[in-house]
């Protein structure tokens, strides 16, 4: 196995909202109204059923409620497990799912705060993402705005699989707030359930859902790179989350070709997209989609041509690997270092940031 | 980019390659409108000059994402005598067959009957294409192989199509397309492939098509690129269906082609498809063995648009991942992402790889002697 090194971030942790009516208490009288009069259930995504084998290794698996609940479990099993400096959480709730913006937007402003209070408070290493309601671009833009201006917010968060390809202008506002505060835009696995979860439509099996996350990563850079999102905003940085990333050669591969083939079609892409890859987009770690050997692992990094482009991450509670095998076997001492913590710090500027409120 | 076109004083024929190779990727078309009439009732005639296709997609002409050039297909492929690019027998014989020294070439028609939404139309203009594939070019050159078109959201009717043409050494494939209503290991495809198996033939799966969902899981792109590209993603998805919903366990004879999708990204798909079948096998019991092992046993893929990438190491890394005799040379004519034969292989490759990537896997594959 290879070993951690200490001081290092995690870049993908799952804190769970125990249940909707946990966010109540971050609510207005009208919402927390709405919430109880509608018998409104709990927002769990099909994305991770809370007791599929995926959703949490057994190990992390609570006595009781969901995984990823405890601040304790979490502090125990992954922060000081691994080392941690710094951990960036990324809640997953269905806020995506919801089709009413002003639903959306009184949910995420709900689910920020909760973070705020319930687990940033209560530990200095860990930062947040903001949830923003992709429902209505204004009031996503309102929300980062409003979020950023506590520091210890350093992305902000939205779903690989949503209404729209993450390229079209229509979401560029979104871009131009985070680049302007100094915040990555982290794109997770996980679908809103507008679009069939595969590109050739819906299919019988959850293992299928989760397989075809990587695919949906690949037609979302697509996007992302030919609408020209980098060369109108150079210093805006993208992580893919949960993503996977050993498909990254083949695909770019691809897109190399076609963009060499067809580049009058997009004019404004005046750079490859490897190059584009390099300097504006990263990817966590987990999972690692490649067999258990070193050999084959170091071949794909070689392929990837470049040791800037993975961020450490547990994705805990869910399960990518026993044990304490965090990091894959072969990666050198040099490159675990990258991955670890030299990597993150300069993806996330806001990790360098002293005073976390203004 | 400005595309030149230059008059040429012969038919762009390329230089040439000594030996003999096959193409698992042709796209034979039609040169008039009416050229398919002859072969089908005279029902469809009227109905087609009143109706159209009515596809599942918008356009009653063309597709939903302009191409970058005429049908997709390269400039200096139009015959002399007219017609689109890809419709005459003795000028691809002259521009690409003879000169390219194709032994074996396998016809993937295109615009048939797969993908409308009138079955009986889409079933009635399949067999016509069938038929038509016999007479206007495997008849008249034998080089050319045909793949069985069907009508691929009727499985009972696209197995009757199979079981008419089984047997008939014109065609050496079953063509089905990557995108359909829904992902194709779904049981309404089922009967499909129960009667490829019977009749003994592969199955081509060529990129492209429609069913009707957006072309990624978070609806509709901007630009053609993201159509061309997002087709390896379909595959990838299509392909994912099949092993998950146990089509090869329940089929064990069948053998499947991806076609003109990329091969590149197959060791990353199966490799997350094992990782997660670990955690997951609960839920597909029907699955009883890893998903890599289904991949490794079933399915070829041709070549076409060649991956490409700087280091000719990380092709060859590639391409052990997934093992040189599963690889089908294939050139895409007449599209504009034609592979020329000579050039798309880097070189450091052995005598023995070669002849199976260019000639010996397509021929052991499709039964030809």
């Amino acid at each position: 196995m290879t070993s951690p090194i200490a001081g290092g971030v995690d870049c993908d942790l799952h804190p769970a909202v125990p249940h909707l009516t946990s966010l109540l208490p971050y609510m207005n009288d009208y919402w927390r109204d709405q919430v109880t009069t509608r018998g409104m259930t709990d927002l769990i995504s099909q994305s991770y059923p809370t007791n599929s084998p995926i959703s949490s290794r057994p190990d992390w698996r609570p006595a009781q409620g969901k995984p990823g609940s405890s601040l304790a479990d979490m502090q125990r099993q992954a922060l000081d497990k691994f080392g941690s400096a710094y951990g960036i959480c990324n809640p997953l709730y269905g806020v995506q799912m919801v089709f009413s913006e002003d639903m959306a937007d009184a949910f995420c402003r709900a689910l920020n705060d909760w973070l705020v209070k319930e687990w940033l408070d209560k530990d200095d290493r860990l930062r947040g993402s903001i949830v923003i309601p992709v429902q209505s671009i204004e009031k996503a833009v309102a929300e980062i705005e409003r979020c950023a201006r506590d520091r210890r917010f350093v992305q902000v968060l939205m779903l690989v699989m949503g209404d729209m390809p993450l390229g079209k202008r229509h979401y560029w506002p979104i871009y131009a707030a985070a680049e302007r505060l100094g915040l990555p835009i982290g794109i997770h696995a996980g679908s809103a359930y507008h679009n069939p979860p595969t590109s050739v439509g819906w299919g019988s099996y959850h293992i299928e859902d989760y397989v075809a996350q990587a695919q949906a990563f690949q037609t979302q850079l697509t996007s992302l790179i030919v609408e020209g999102v980098f060369a109108r905003h150079p210093n805006l940085k993208m992580v893919m989350l949960e993503s996977g990333f050993t498909w990254l050669p083949p695909f770019l591969w691809r897109l190399h070709k076609f963009w060499r083939g067809v580049r009058m079609e997009t004019p404004w892409v005046d750079r490859a997209p490897l190059e584009i890859v390099r300097s504006n987009i990263r990817f966590s770690l987990q999972p690692v989609d490649a067999p258990p050997d070193g050999d084959t692992l170091n071949r794909l990094f070689d392929h990837m041509q470049s040791d800037e482009l993975i961020l450490f991450s547990t994705d805990y509670p869910h399960w990518q690997f026993d044990g304490d095998d965090v990091l894959p076997k072969g990666l050198s001492q040099d490159l675990v270092r990258r991955i670890m913590i030299d990597n993150p710090h300069a993806t996330y500027a806001r990790l360098k940031m002293k005073e976390t409120t203004p | 980019m400005n595309i030149q076109i230059r008059e040429r004083p012969e038919a762009g024929a390329s230089a040439g390659i000594k030996t003999a190779i096959a193409d698992c990727d042709i796209h034979p078309a039609r040169a008039t409108k009416d050229e398919l009439y002859p072969y089908l009732a005279k029902r469809w005639h009227a109905h087609l000059e009143t109706f159209g296709v009515h596809a599942y997609q918008g356009m009653m002409e063309g597709p939903p994402y302009p191409k970058a050039q005429p049908n997709a297909s390269r400039r200096d492929a139009y015959p002399p005598e007219g017609g689109q690019q890809g419709s005459s027998l003795s000028f691809m014989q002259k521009q690409h067959l003879d000169p390219n020294n194709v032994a074996l070439g396998v016809l993937n028609p295109l615009n048939t009957g797969q993908g409308l939404r009138n079955q009986d139309l889409a079933g009635a203009i399949c067999s016509a294409i069938n038929d038509w594939q016999i007479e206007k070019w495997t008849s008249k050159d034998t080089r050319l192989k045909g793949s069985v078109v069907v009508p691929n959201e009727d499985g009972v009717a696209a197995a009757a199509e199979i079981r008419k043409r089984a047997g008939d050494t014109n065609f050496v494939q079953v063509l089905l397309l990557s995108r359909n209503v829904e992902p194709l290991g779904q049981r309404r495809y089922w009967p499909i492939y129960e009667a490829a198996q019977e009749a003994g033939l592969p199955i081509g799966v060529h990129a492209f098509g429609f069913g009707g969902n957006p072309i990624t899981a978070s609806g509709w792109p901007s630009f053609y690129i993201e159509e061309m590209v997002g087709h390896s993603q379909c595959q990838q998805t299509a392909l994912a269906s099949l092993v998950l919903e146990g089509v090869f366990e329940r089929f064990p004879k069948l053998k499947m082609v991806m076609v003109e999708a990329g091969f590149g990204w197959a060791p990353s798909l199966a490799w997350r498809l094992d990782k997660v079948f670990a955690r997951l096998h609960a839920e597909v019991p029907h699955l009883k063995r890893k998903p890599s092992e289904y991949i490794r046993d079933h399915i070829w893929w041709t070549t076409q648009p060649m991956e490409d990438p700087e280091s000719r190491d990380h092709l060859f890394q590639t391409i052990e991942w997934i093992g040189w005799d599963r690889l089908l040379f294939a050139t895409d004519y007449p599209h504009w992402d034609f592979d020329e034969p000579s050039r798309v292989l880097p070189a450091g490759v052995s005598d023995a790889n070669k002849q199976a990537f260019y000639l010996d896997n397509a021929k052991q594959l499709y039964g030809i002697a």
